[in-house]
Parts: structure tokens; sequence; C-alpha cells
């Protein structure tokens, strides 16, 4: 206290203060920084919600073509002399007929639907022919070896339109910007504009975008991201039927069992650290360990499974741990006081307390397994794939696959602009699988959510 | 303690400093503070006391509008300082919080130097002229708040690196250094041990001299030992306001006997 | 596919034994389930686990070591004077089992018997002209010495998978005879069970150590080849970045390192800012109602996938870029600076938006973890809110803050698809943001997509490039996240 004998406070002046009820000059100006402040924050939240909107509007804007597809109708005459000569239904024989022999029927029905639009054209029947898809002919082969009944009647048949009219009739191609292209002439597209008038020509829902399997670097209409979904499906039952058992078990035990010690320390920074390592390191110790190693097959889904897998456990891990956590330890305390192994009162009470929690962190888990597209690109799920829906269905793990994200990104690299279509396209659907897990999960917490 | 604090009980009729009327404070739909007429004079301490949740500290905290931080919570009726409505629109609440200080429950210096705890006030109002003088207004507020001597070597020292008592007397420098008018004291010896509270109430007795300071304690001794007035809160009332003899003699409300006397708390 | 029936089998079995175990067990006891020493299920389990594990167990562990020890053993087979100059055994060895599975693959058609393989020779008949008939395209004619490393290679491959089957089988039944007998109404079966399922549970967690040991492994043998091949002064210390694969190729990391850091770095110029200002107004200013609706707003940008981000920045911010600061009189300022929609900028720029929400919402946290009686000390000595956060929050939060940056930045090292789609492909030390630039992780992809044949010091440097990030990443990690524990430790 030797401090208050020799203070100076009894002597200290009333200091002065003025009226409340004017702002003073450094008030003022205080206040205004306050506000300059306060505005950089709400500047900066606008900067982040308007890049949000703006990439929702860009995604839905480039995207939504995708889900319509230019169709032209024709009347095709089955000619029983063309496809199956002799005239006894033979499959085999039909078979026999290649694409080639179904071209000159488009082409004769095309000729057909322009003469009876009334459309005047200089245009040979092969420029003609460029307006319909590379596909057509295979297309109506196709049909025909399913219906051989058919042959010799005439059937009215939706063709694909090329993906220059496609782009026409949505507006990304215009009369100005094909002034270089090869594939299609200011010609073509007048025929095109009559029969759209005539109505031969329109857009339809496209639902083979949906269901189908990618197409060659020449047929950006017919690409469809069907069978990459059904390579995601495979993955992600993978990491599901991986992820989740060895994620749970792991928790359990770092959170229940193990003893505070340096080796379940380790195993802890390990774990933070693994949530944090760059995706594309899990896809070079897949490429070294599972493809260069073991030697499972390159592009399988069943290795990209395993890689997300590796991937997505410390997520799990972490927020397993978290709902293990929130258990209250009364719950623990009860089980145990009425004999329960440590074992029992874990499975039997704490697991199903936690199961809401230890769901949504797997959902969340998995629908950022599903959006991973680097390691994916380096075992090869980017190549290919043509094999459509119900074989690929069929073909399984093991078989040769894509991605929604890597068909994506292999789309992204293609030179044709009518592929970007198809890109964005499959973002809104990739999005919609996103939003619906990430839903599902926002929903089961708010369901099951407990205070304890 | 006691027999140097008894001395000083000898309370001049002194100017009004703040007069509340009519004051009611809602926390959304609870009614915290229920009517509240308080007259409080300058150089003078006053304690207000009562069992825990009896809204003390909410009414203090009305005095310097720190309830303004508070989302929820909502202040009615008149509050005067020098015969200014601090609720007026036209007052600035940080006007207001420069001539209003106020000490926490909890020490709670800013992670800084000793030295740039106690020169943010006078830095943030720009209450000093030049390098020298912002030197000697830390000097005298640390004076003032009776810790100058233990702290004069290391200025520079982390200001969490002291004791409990040592920061909650920075916290009363701090406050000090702006040079306010009324010195609010949230329960300021709640976290302290007996020799450090001894301390700090023996400095709100020395701050006396220059302040009006309003303490809310939870101890009744310590509001016998430092204050002259004294206002006992009950449920959100203020049921009884005088000199702080009589409360603790003679209290008027049987409310505040029973209180006093151990019955309710 | 027979490792897959005997997968089947085992479960089969196991789930024979549960049944089979509870049974034994209630019969043991009279049928009287009190006279048991645990509940009649942890008898079913200890059987079934018994006859499960340890099968399930060797079949893992056999199914890793067997490709290697026969590589091994066949790879001793291939006398040195054959691996033709420019080539390596490894590329021999993938041609012997490009031959083994052909014969494979003939057999199962149905084109050879088995006895037809075994006794095919070179002299007698054209083993490319007979694979390429049944759909197996090989790149040149096969040796002798191959066709018997690959005849070799079959055989044991055979004989590894048999042994296998009959091993697991019997393990599975031994397992399964050994707890059945062992099942009596004095057994200990819970104390067994719990027991064994602790080990499991121990084996799951430690599962996370082998992954960071593998990936380490992995990358460090796959780099210590490279070094073999590569000089590591030219990797680590050169100044050029030009694969060629007919050899002789420049491998500096620097320029691609160069790259990475500039393209973060813009990155976090943009995030670090607007998130940081972002999370002080959600945290001190923002009332309830916009904070419920903004901040789940913000994350979602966090929870888009990156190659949405790719594709956004390819297709949309490159060419805004280009109109902006290229197409000379065209553009928007009339200026030539930017001829490609691949810069450091565009992948910069958008990498930003993505971290923004990461940025964001842990400064918020941190923001959120200094005390309350701190922002009361400064508002109760009359300072503006402001003033608060700048001169009282902010160094409190500082250290999370910085940790937060820091794991922000190795997001960004460490971010691939953005940099793939929106960087470009030039190595070069340049300062134009407009320029496109290469970053480590777009060589990655590019070395090991395609063709990869883990011979070439091109397709080697890959990994080496991924242990460099994977060492800088972690160090980043390892460092924020200690700077952010103690952090919260100062406010516990």
């Amino acid at each position: 206290m030797t401090d208050l004998t020799n203070s100076p406070a009894a002597g200290v002046p009333r200091p002065k203060h003025g009226t409340l009820l004017t702002q003073d000059a450094r008030t003022a100006k205080r206040n205004a920084a306050e506000k300059r402040f306060q505005m950089y924050g709400m500047i900066a939240i606008g900067i982040g919600l308007l890049m949000l909107l703006v990439l929702v509007f860009t995604i839905v804007r480039n995207g939504a073509g995708a889900f319509q597809q230019t169709f032209i109708t024709l009347d095709v005459q089955l000619l029983e002399d063309k496809l199956d000569k002799n005239g006894n239904r033979d499959i085999e024989e039909i078979s026999k007929v290649s694409t080639f022999g179904y071209s000159p029927l488009i082409s004769q029905a095309l000729e057909d639907k322009i003469a009876s639009a009334n459309v005047q054209t200089e245009l040979s029947g092969k420029q003609l022919g460029d307006i319909l898809s590379k596909s057509a002919a295979a297309t109506l082969r196709d049909f025909v070896l399913q219906n051989p009944e058919l042959i010799g009647t005439s059937v009215s048949f939706e063709f694909l339109a090329s993906s220059r009219v496609d782009g026409y009739l949505k507006g990304r191609v215009t009369r100005d910007s094909i002034a270089n292209d090869k594939n299609i002439s200011v010609e073509q597209l007048d025929v095109v504009d009559q029969l759209v008038e005539s109505g031969s020509i329109k857009k339809t829902f496209n639902l083979s975008f949906i269901t189908g399997a990618d197409a060659s670097d020449q047929r950006p209409e017919s690409a469809g991201i069907g069978v990459a979904m059904v390579g995601s499906l495979f993955m992600m039952l993978v990491v599901l039927a991986l992820a989740l058992p060895i994620g749970v078990a792991a928790s359990i035990y770092l959170e229940e069992f193990a003893p505070k010690n340096w080796i379940t320390d380790i195993i802890e920074v390990n774990i933070s650290n693994l949530a944090a390592v760059p995706s594309i390191v899990f896809g070079i110790l897949g490429l070294a360990v599972f493809i260069n190693y073991m030697h499972l097959p390159m592009s399988a889904p069943l290795v990209g499974g395993l890689v997300l897998t590796l991937m997505t456990l410390p997520t799990i891990i972490i927020s397993t741990r978290a709902s293990l956590k929130a258990v209250p330890p009364s719950i623990r305390d009860a089980a145990l006081g009425v004999g329960a192994s440590k074992m029992q009162s874990v499975f039997h009470h704490v697991l199903p307390l936690a199961a809401p929690g230890i769901l949504t962190g797997t959902i969340i888990g998995l629908a950022q397994a599903l959006g991973e597209t680097a390691p994916l690109l380096l075992i090869g799920m980017v190549g290919f794939i043509a094999s459509n829906a119900p074989d690929s269905v069929a073909s399984g793990l093991l078989s040769p696959n894509s991605a929604m994200p890597a068909q994506i990104y292999e789309w992204a690299k293609r030179a044709d602009p009518a592929f970007y279509e198809r890109a964005w396209g499959g973002i809104i659907i990739l999005l919609l699988f996103l939003i619906t897990m990430n839903t599902v999960a926002v929903i089961l917490r708010r369901r099951f959510e407990r205070r304890w | 303690m006691n027999q140097m604090t008894s001395v000083e009980k000898n309370v001049n009729t002194q100017d009004i400093k703040i007069s509340a009327s009519g004051v009611q404070v809602y926390y959304g739909d609870t009614h915290a503070i229920k009517d509240v007429d308080v007259e409080i004079e300058d150089k003078t301490v006053t304690a207000f006391i009562g069992p825990s949740g009896c809204g003390k500290s909410t009414f203090l905290r009305c005095l310097n509008r720190m309830n303004d931080t508070i989302d929820v919570c909502r202040v009615e009726g008149t509050i005067l300082l020098d015969n200014e409505d601090i609720y007026d629109r036209k007052v600035d609440p940080v006007q207001l919080r420069a001539k209003v200080g106020m000490v926490f429950q909890k020490p709670n210096p800013f992670p800084k130097s000793i030295y740039d705890n106690v020169a943010y006030g006078p830095r943030i109002h720009g209450l000093f002229k030049n390098k020298a003088d912002l030197d000697n207004i830390v000097e005298s507020a640390l004076r003032r708040a009776a810790i100058w001597n233990e702290v004069k070597d290391r200025l520079n020292a982390p200001g969490t690196g002291l004791s409990g008592g040592q920061q909650q007397r920075l916290c009363i420098a701090r406050a000090v250094a702006t040079e306010p008018e009324v010195l609010l004291m949230d329960e300021p010896c709640s976290a302290l041990d007996p020799i450090a509270t001894a301390q700090v109430e023996e400095l709100i007795d020395e701050l006396r001299t220059n302040y009006s300071v309003v303490i809310v304690t939870h101890s009744m001794q310590q509001a016998a030992r430092v204050s002259q007035k004294t206002a006992f809160f009950h449920l959100g009332n203020l049921v009884e306001f005088g000199e702080t003899g009589q409360i603790f003699t003679n209290p008027e409300d049987p409310r505040t006997e029973s209180y006093i006397t151990g019955r309710i708390g | 596919m027979p490792v897959l029936w005997l997968f089947l089998i085992i479960v089969a079995l196991s789930a024979f034994g549960f049944i089979a175990g509870r049974a034994r067990a209630y019969q043991s006891a009279g049928g009287d389930v009190r006279n048991l020493h645990s509940l009649p299920g942890y008898y079913g389990y200890n059987v079934a686990l018994t006859a499960l594990v340890p099968a399930l167990a060797v079949l893992a562990v056999w199914l890793l070591a067997q490709p290697m020890l026969i590589e091994n053993s066949v790879s001793k087979m291939i006398p040195d004077e054959i691996i033709a100059e420019g080539s390596n055994r490894s590329l021999v060895m993938s041609d012997v089992r490009r031959v083994a599975n052909g014969l494979d693959l003939a057999v199962s058609s149905g084109a050879m018997t088995n006895d037809e393989v075994n006794a095919l020779s070179t002299d007698t008949s054209d083993i490319r002209a007979t694979l390429g008939s049944i759909g197996v395209a090989l790149g040149s004619d096969v040796s002798p010495e191959v066709l018997a490393a690959a005849q070799s290679y079959r055989s044991k491959s055979y004989t590894g998978t048999l042994v296998m089957t009959v091993v697991v089988l019997l393990l599975a039944i031994g397992g399964l005879a050994l707890a059945y007998t062992r099942t009596h109404k004095d057994f200990r079966a819970r104390n067994v069970v719990e027991r064994g399922v602790l080990g499991l549970l121990i084996i799951a967690a430690s599962l996370a150590i082998l992954t960071t040991i593998g990936i380490v492994l992995s990358m460090l043998f796959e780099t210590m080849n490279f070094f073999r091949l590569h000089p590591w002064t030219d990797f680590f210390f050169g100044g050029t970045w030009s694969p060629n694969f007919r050899g002789d190729s420049d491998l500096s990391i620097l320029p691609l390192l160069w790259g990475t850091l500039y393209i973060s770095f813009i990155a976090l110029l943009v995030a670090v800012p607007i998130g940081l200002f972002a999370a002080i107004y959600l945290s001190e200013y923002a009332s309830n109602a916009v904070r419920s609706i903004a901040k789940p707003l913000l994350e979602i940008l966090a929870g888009i996938p990156t190659i949405v981000y790719g594709l956004f920045a390819l297709l949309t911010v490159g060419p805004m870029l280009v109109n902006v600061f290229g197409r000379g009189d065209q553009g928007l300022l009339g200026v030539e600076w930017m001829s490609g929609a691949t810069s450091v900028l565009t992948a910069g720029v958008v990498m930003g938006i993505m971290l923004i929400p990461f940025v964001s919402s842990l400064s918020d946290d941190i923001i959120n973890s200094v005390p309350q009686a701190m922002r009361d000390g400064s508002l109760g000595l009359g300072a503006t809110k402001s003033e608060t956060v700048r001169q009282v929050i902010m160094p409190a939060a500082l250290p999370g803050i910085v940790g937060a940056i820091l794991l922000a930045a190795s997001r960004a090292i460490g971010e691939t698809m953005i940099v793939v789609m929106g960087a470009g492909a030039i190595a070069k030390f340049s300062l134009n943001p407009l320029e496109s630039m290469t970053t480590i992780t777009t060589r990655i992809v590019s070395q090991l997509t395609g063709d990869t044949d883990f011979a070439s010091p091109e397709t080697l440097v890959a990994f080496a490039l991924g242990l460099t990030l994977f060492v800088l990443t972690l160090g980043l990690n390892i460092l924020a996240l200690y700077i952010v524990r103690k952090y919260r430790e100062q406010y516990e």
C-alpha cells in the first residue's frame, strides 16, 4: 500500500467533458470510420454472395441447353429389297446390312420431307444429310434389328439433328459464327429454318443426356452422362461399404477405448492432417499402390472407390467422433451402472444415440467424394465409355467406367464448344445430387438434433 | 480496513451526478428491471447490493449504455447524467462511455503490454498531445490505481501476465486513464483473493475524491466498507436506497432486513 | 472371380458358425439361458468371428503379397541380354504380364486348352498372331524367354491362388471347428468376443496411420527411382521444366513451384480480405437473421466441387478477362496483354472465390472464441466497434487467423482442378499475372495421365513432385494446427 501514500491522486484536477447532446468533431470522425469499416464488411459479404449468384446463374444459363435436344422427324421407308433381300426376316441376315445400307433410306426420307414441305434448295443429298447427326443411320439400324417385322413399311422416326443445327436452334451457333465452319453452311441453315417452320424440326426434352453414354468427338449431340452416373454410383457404394464401418470403428476406438498415450496422439494428429492432404496425393497413392503394385485394373470403379474411401475416411472419423463426444457421459455411466460391459454400453447405448450425427457426417463425406475429380484423373477414370446403360450397369466394379466429375472434365477439354454445354449440363446434374445429399444431411441433423 | 472506512462515512450533501427515474429493462420477454428511481451523487461511492439475478448488474450496465451491445435488451425510462438524458437519440454511446467508465467482474486486460492497456483509452479518444503527455497520463493512471510501483519496471510486459489483483487494478487504471466522471464497477472483487480485494477496496475509497463511483457487489460487508450510499435490489425492484449506515443498521423494508440478516439471498 | 466366391464362402461359413455356436451353447446350458456365462449370441459371435477374421486377414495379406513374390521370382528368369537397349526390366515384365494375361484369356475363351498353353513354344506357333485373334494386342513378337517367363508366371499364379484358396478355407473351417468345440456354458464368450472386437477397432483406427505410411512409402520409392534416373540437383536447383518423352528432359521443380506460389498468392489476395471482413461482419455486426442466412449461403461456395470452379475459370472468368485485358481494339481496355483464357489471374481469382468461405468460417470461429470480456472492456472505455475489432479483437485473434490463412494457403497449393483448367501449361518464371503458368499439381496430372511408363524419369518425376507437395502442405498444416491449438488453449 506504499503506492497510496505517495499517490498524486488527490491533487488531480477534475477532468472536463463537454455536453453529451452534441457530437464533438473527433467522435464524428470516429463514427465515420466506424461506418466505413462496417461497409467493408457488408461489401465483403456482398462480393461473396454475388459470386455465388454469378456461379449459379452461369451454370444454369450455360447448362440448361443440355436438357433440350433438336430432333428431325422423318418418315423412313424401310425398303425390303435394301434391308432384307431374301425376305425371310432372318435376324442374322438383316444384321449383315451395315449402317451404309441405311444411309440412302434416310437421305431419301429427308429429300421427301424437304419436297413435301415445299422447301427450295440447291443442296445435294449429301449436304442435306449433314443436318442430321452422324449417328442417325446407326440409330435406325438398331431400331430395325429390334423390330424386323416393320421392314417393308414406312416408319415415322425422330432423328437427332447435328450439333451445329442444335446449336443454331439454341442460339449458340449464328449465321455469322459459321463463316469458317466446314460442318455447316448458310444454305443448310436456310433449309433448317424452313423445316422448323413446317414443324419437322423441333427441340424436345433430352432424356438421353441423362441416361446415355458419352459419344465420340464428332457427335456431341448424342453424348450423355448416364454411364458416368453409374460409375459414380458404384464408387459411392464402395466408399459407403468401406468408409462407414471402418470410420465408425476407428472413431469408437479413439473416442471410447483408446488410452491417452503418445500412440493415440500420433493417430489423432495423423487423422487431422490426412483430412487436409491434397486430394491429388490420394490419386498418386491409388496409382502406385492399387494399380502399379496390386495390379487392379485401370479405370475401375473399385479402384476409384478405394481411393475416395481413403480420402473421405478422415472426414467421417472427425464427424463421428464429434457426435460420439456429444453423447453425455451420464448415458455411459447409466449403462455401466446396471452391469453392462464397456463394449455393451458403447454398442447398445452410445452408438444408437450418435447414429444421426454419424449418418450426417457420412453423407457430407460422400458428397465430398462424389464431387472429387483430381484423384480419378490419375487412376484413369476419364476413359471414353461407349457402352450404354444396361451393359454398363451389368459390367460392375472392375470394368472400366467414368465418373460424373471426370466426364465433365473430359467434355470441357474437347475442342467442339457443343461439348461445353454438355459439361455445364453435367454440372447441373452433379449439383442436384450434392444439393439433395446435403439437404438430407441438414434435415437429419434438424430432425434428430438433441440438446442434452 | 474497517477502522479506515468507518472514519470516512461522513457524507456531505453533494451534487446529483446521475438521476434515473422510471427505468424499465426487458431482456426479450423477461422484465429484468421494474420501475427503478435512483439518484447517484458526485464524489460518493454508491453500492448496489442484492441477491444474484436481482438486476443490479443490469441496472449498472444501463448507466453507460453497455446494454446496447445486447440485441434483445430494451431500456425504458429516463437516466440523466448532469441533467442530460443519456438515452437521447442525439447521444453517442461512445462519447457517453468516455464520461462513464466501467470496470468488470473478471479482470479483462487486453492482450497487449501494460502500457498499451492503459494508453488504449487516451489513444482512441485522442486525449494527449504528444508521447511525453501520454507517458504522463499512463503514469498517473497507474499511480491512481495503486499499481505503479509494481509495474513501473515492466511497462512493456503483457498485461495478461499479471496476477489477478494486479490485473484488476490495471483495468481500473485503464478506466481511469480516460478521465471519466463516473466509474461503474461490476463486482470488481468477485474474482480476487482477500488480499487483492483489500487493495482494490482501498483504491475505491481513494477514487472517491475525484469520481462518482458506483459499485455492484454481492458482499454486504464490502458494501458496508466502501460505500456511503447503498441501494438494495430484489427481483428487479429497487427496494430501498439510502445512507449505507442506515441501510445496514436500521433498514426500513422487511426484505432488506431479511437479506442483511441472511434470510434471503 | 474366384476371390469373390472364396470371400462369400467364408462369410457363409461364418454365418453358419454363428447359428451353430449359439445352438450348442443353448444345448450345453440345458435350454436354460440363465446357466450360460454370457448371452447365447456371444457364443455365436465367437464362432463366427474365429472363422471369419483369421481367414480374411490371411486372404488380404496373400492377395497383397502374391503378385510381388511372383513378380520377383519370374523377373529372375529373364536374362539381362534380352533387355533391349533403352528398355529395362520392368518394361519386359509388363510384356510378360500381358502375355500371361493373354494366355489366360485364350484358355477362358476356349481358343486353347491349358495343356496347349503349357506346351506352347515360339518355334512352333506365332504367339502374337494367336493372341491378336482373341483381342490381345502385343507391341512386338514374343521372345522365347518372355514366353517361358509368362508360362511360369501363369503356373505360379495358378498354384499360388490354389494354395491360397486351400489355406484360407482350412483356416476358416479350422477356426470354426475350434471355436465350436470350445463352446460350453462356462466358456467366457463375451470377454473373448469383446477382446476380439476391440482388436478390430484398433486395426480400423490404425488404418489412418497405414494410409499415411502408404502415401509416404509409395511416393518415396518412386522418388528414389526417379533420382536414380535423373540428377537430383536438376530437380531442386535447375531452372527449366521441359519434359521430353524421348528422354534427356529438364525436370526442375522451381518454375512449377513459382507458378504454384504465385497463383496461391493471388488466391489469398482475393480470399483473405473478403473472407476476413465477411467473418468480422458476421460475428460482430450482423443480426441473427442476417447471419443465419448469409453464413450458410457463403458456405455453399465451399461445398461446390472444384471441377465446377475449373469450368467456371476456363469458360467464364478466363474469356471475361481476355475481353478486358486482351483482344486489342475489340477489348474493353483496348490492350493486347492477354492472349489466352488460361492465366495466373484466372486461376488465382477463381481459387480465391473458392477459398472465401474457408477463410471466413475459420476466422469466424476464431473471432467468436475471443472472450466477450475483451469486447466489453473495450466498449466500456468508449471505443467504437471498429476500434474494438481492429485494436483488441484482431490482435487477440491474430495467431488463430494466421493459422487459418496458412490452412487456406495449403488448400491453394494442393488445389488441382482449378489450375489444371485455368492456369495453363507453360512452366516459366514470370511476374506477369496475365500469362499462362503451370503448377505442381497440373504437372502431376499431365505426367501421370495417358500412357504411364514407370521406368521413365518423365513419369517418375510426378512422384517426386507429389512428395514435395505432400511435404509442403503437411508442413503448413502441422504449423497451422499447432498455432490454432496454442491459440485455443490461451482462452480455455
